[in-house]
């Protein structure tokens, strides 16, 4: 099997399934080893789905260098043993677990076979160490703060973390199977809106750009220029009430409380835009619910100047304020070797010297004439983290400007009234907040849906915050946390 | 140390001075208001994608509501959405929002439980518990915190362990997953206790309703003292909603 016998697409393209060529499983192995040999490649989603009496396995694995997407596939049994490949590559271990948990497929040989989401809660055996001088802390799922649920069994030497687990699936909701039962689109629109509900816009973004290309519809400039914006936004709420937590959990009141205030300005726009603060409602498939006024184009650009303002002068003050440096300085390293083993995406790769970002690479939306290049740091410390952020919100700022100097007209709504094709697989790439998104969808002759699979950036990253935690002192758990804010409910689905 | 105040003294006055009578800024999908205008009922009823629109007389439960506007955007004649943020109640039955009706959702002060004006009047500490959701209400809960919103100025605070708290706050539809977790949170709680149910996935699974990785078995066994809608909840309604409850 060479490069070019399999099937390279685009970023949200769509493909009739008949296209997708159909391996061994010790081809489908091989080659997947052999593509994410190269480190411009990682696997953007890796899921089964039911097909006729058995299962069909599918890789999609993103190439940066080449910015378009590697689809394969492999056809399996109902119970088979197969040969992991996550013994050889890392990156592909929790997509195994899932399809295991999911599906029952064995893999032979996998290093750590412990649940996704599905598990007994209290019934559930965690790792453990032997040695008179460790000591277990089991932290969540309820948490002190107002965060969402998530068990940590951190397993310490002193003050000192030598290995953390973390066990999700406390907000597992069943996303991805209502998404196939619920038959309207403006319920599985909600769905979408629902995944994460701080990257509403991105996941329904990436729902209408699977759900367009499906019916074969191609949106107007104003729809992707509205749904980059929206994006945009949601980026800079969320990074600047990243950076406030970041300072609460150092006890930097001055920072916590600045911060915090400033993502309000944000978040209001939204709601005078779309009549929610988050952003839901914002993005529908085929149009664009809200029209951007030149009131509104004035109203942001003067949000913005405020905000820029004090922004920049809170950020000034952080990076060279000694005892938030102390605490943000080589605390919680991920190594770029870590990050490239563990296929980690998006902030988590970039902070530490992964150039990952899917504007850049497989650009979409209005991203293609913007030239995003990705904000990359190389420490992979928490210190990175919190520049990564500084640094991307100047980058929205830039781009948000440059997108309303470009305004296009909204006219009236379209009312498109078409169908999914039949036997179809389309994929949509987005670079939320946290990192990289993939929605898949796949129709059956008929044109219904016959799976959908949902994957958020946290998918990846969770590992990247188990393996940086290890070295540090407990106490820094929350600031490494927070540092890398991954989602539970994006994740547990 | 200069730039420090310098910092300081540019944010100038940020509080919101009276969050009783504040209004979302722009356009806020709030309580909706049902024309009596004649419609197709059912027709109407289905671009529900929560059910939360029922027929003759044609109703809006808010408990159900997801606040996406596509009844509005469907039937503009019929329904329209406020900025009314105001919604919050303890009586299940006042979400219930009917044709022709354009009134205040309130607290039904006869309901409220004795002890919960007696004892939590000026100080109220909840215990959150976040349940299958996806975030939203959480990050609209963190924001009632902030300097602007500054909950923390009625004695209303979220603490970290359900031992200091009076009661649970729950978000999120109730997995199966954190049903356990949940009810060892609320026994943890001295008594008198209350139970709060914020953002409409918590009050009916919102568009998770009926999913069998849901287990909401807590409702049925425990008193409900006040219901929050919204998709998330806005900061103004969970404010001035636990106020009602105990002022």
């Amino acid at each position: 099997m060479t490069m070019t016998e399999l099937l390279h697409i685009s970023n949200g393209s769509c493909v009739n399934v008949a296209k997708i060529p159909l391996l061994s499983y010790d081809c489908f192995r091989a080659v997947t080893l052999e593509l994410l040999d190269v480190k411009t490649r990682h696997c953007a989603c890796y899921f089964a789905y039911p097909c006729g009496e058995g299962l069909r396995l599918v890789m999609c694995i993103a190439d940066d260098g080449q910015g378009d997407i590697i689809v394969y596939a492999c056809d399996a049994q109902k119970g088979e043993v197969l040969l992991s490949a996550a013994a050889q590559c890392l990156a592909l271990e929790r997509f195994e677990r899932e399809i295991h948990e999911n599906w029952g497929l064995e893999f032979e040989g996998h290093p750590w076979y412990k649940p996704v989401r599905d598990f007994l809660p209290g019934k559930y055996e965690f790792f453990q160490m032997e040695g008179e001088e460790l000591h277990e802390v089991g932290v969540g799922p309820v948490h002190a703060g107002v965060i969402e649920p998530g068990h940590f069994r951190f397993i310490c030497n002193g003050e000192d973390v030598l290995h953390l687990e973390i066990q999700l699936g406390w907000q597992h909701r069943g996303i991805e199977k209502l998404m196939l039962e619920k038959k309207r689109l403006i319920e599985r629109v909600l769905l979408s809106e629902g995944i994460a509900g701080d990257t509403s816009v991105s996941h329904s973004s990436a729902f209408a750009t699977v759900w367009e290309s499906l019916c074969g519809f191609r949106p107007g400039r104003e729809v992707l220029w509205a749904r980059t914006l929206a994006a945009e936004l949601e980026r800079l709420a969320n990074h600047t009430g990243d950076l406030g937590a970041i300072c609460g959990d150092v006890a930097y009141q001055l920072g916590a409380a600045v911060y915090g205030r400033l993502r309000t300005p944000i978040v209001n726009f939204s709601q005078r835009w779309c009549g929610n603060r988050l952003g839901k409602g914002n993005v529908r498939p085929f149009y664009s619910p809200y029209a951007f006024t030149e009131e509104l184009k004035t109203q942001l650009l003067s949000d913005l100047a405020a905000y820029e303002r004090d922004f920049l002068q809170m950020s000034d003050k952080i990076l060279y304020f000694p005892s938030v440096l102390s605490r943000l300085d080589r605390t919680g390293v991920v190594s770029l070797e870590q990050a490239e083993e563990i296929g980690a995406v998006g902030m988590a790769a970039k902070c530490a010297g992964v150039e990952r970002d899917i504007r850049s690479s497989h650009p979409y939306a209005a991203y293609p004439s913007l030239n995003v290049r990705p904000v990359v740091k190389t420490a992979g410390d928490v210190l990175a983290r919190t520049e990564l952020r500084i640094d991307e919100v100047k980058q929205s700022l830039g781009i948000i400007r440059a997108l309303l100097e470009d305004m296009p007209s909204f006219g009236r709504q379209e009312n498109f009234d078409g169908s999914p094709m039949a036997d179809s697989f389309a994929i949509s790439l987005v670079e939320g907040w946290r990192g990289e998104i993939c929605h898949i969808a796949i129709t059956a002759p008929d044109g219904s849906l016959i799976a959908y699979k949902i994957k958020d950036p946290s998918f990846h990253n969770w590992m990247a915050l188990a393996l940086a935690v290890r070295g540090n002192e407990i106490s820094d758990f929350p600031i490494c946390n927070k540092s890398f804010n991954l989602s539970y409910c994006a994740h547990d689905l | 140390m200069f730039k420090s105040i310098k910092i300081f003294l540019s944010q100038g006055k940020q509080f919101i001075p009276d969050v009783r009578k504040a209004k979302a800024p722009g356009v806020f999908r709030g309580r909706p208001v049902i024309s009596t205008e004649s419609v197709d009922q059912q027709e109407f009823a289905s671009v529900c994608p929560s059910g939360a629109i029922a027929t003759t007389p044609v109703s809006i439960d808010l408990g159900k509501c997801l606040f996406c506007g596509e009844c509005e955007r469907c039937f503009p004649q019929k329904v329209h959405f406020t900025d009314d943020t105001h919604m919050a109640t303890n009586v299940r039955e006042r979400l219930i929002v009917r044709e022709g009706e354009d009134k205040p959702i309130e607290v039904d002060k006869n309901a409220v439980r004795p002890e919960i004006r007696r004892i939590f009047r000026n100080s109220l500490k909840l215990r959150q518990v976040s349940a299958g959701g996806d975030g939203s209400c959480e990050a609209e809960l963190n924001a009632t915190g902030n300097v602007q919103f500054d909950l923390g100025r009625f004695g209303v605070e979220f603490v970290a362990s359900p031992r200091h708290a009076d009661g649970v706050l729950i978000t999120g539809p109730i997995s199966s997953n954190m049903a356990g977790a949940l009810e060892l949170t609320y026994e943890a709680c001295p008594e008198p206790r209350i139970v709060v149910l914020d953002g409409t996935d918590a009050i009916s699974g919102g568009i998770y309703s009926g999913s069998p990785d849901l287990d909401r078995s807590f409702l049925d066994n425990h008193q409900v003292d006040l219901y929050i809608p919204g998709n998330p909840a806005h900061p103004l309604t969970v404010i001035n909603g636990i106020l009602d409850l105990t002022r």
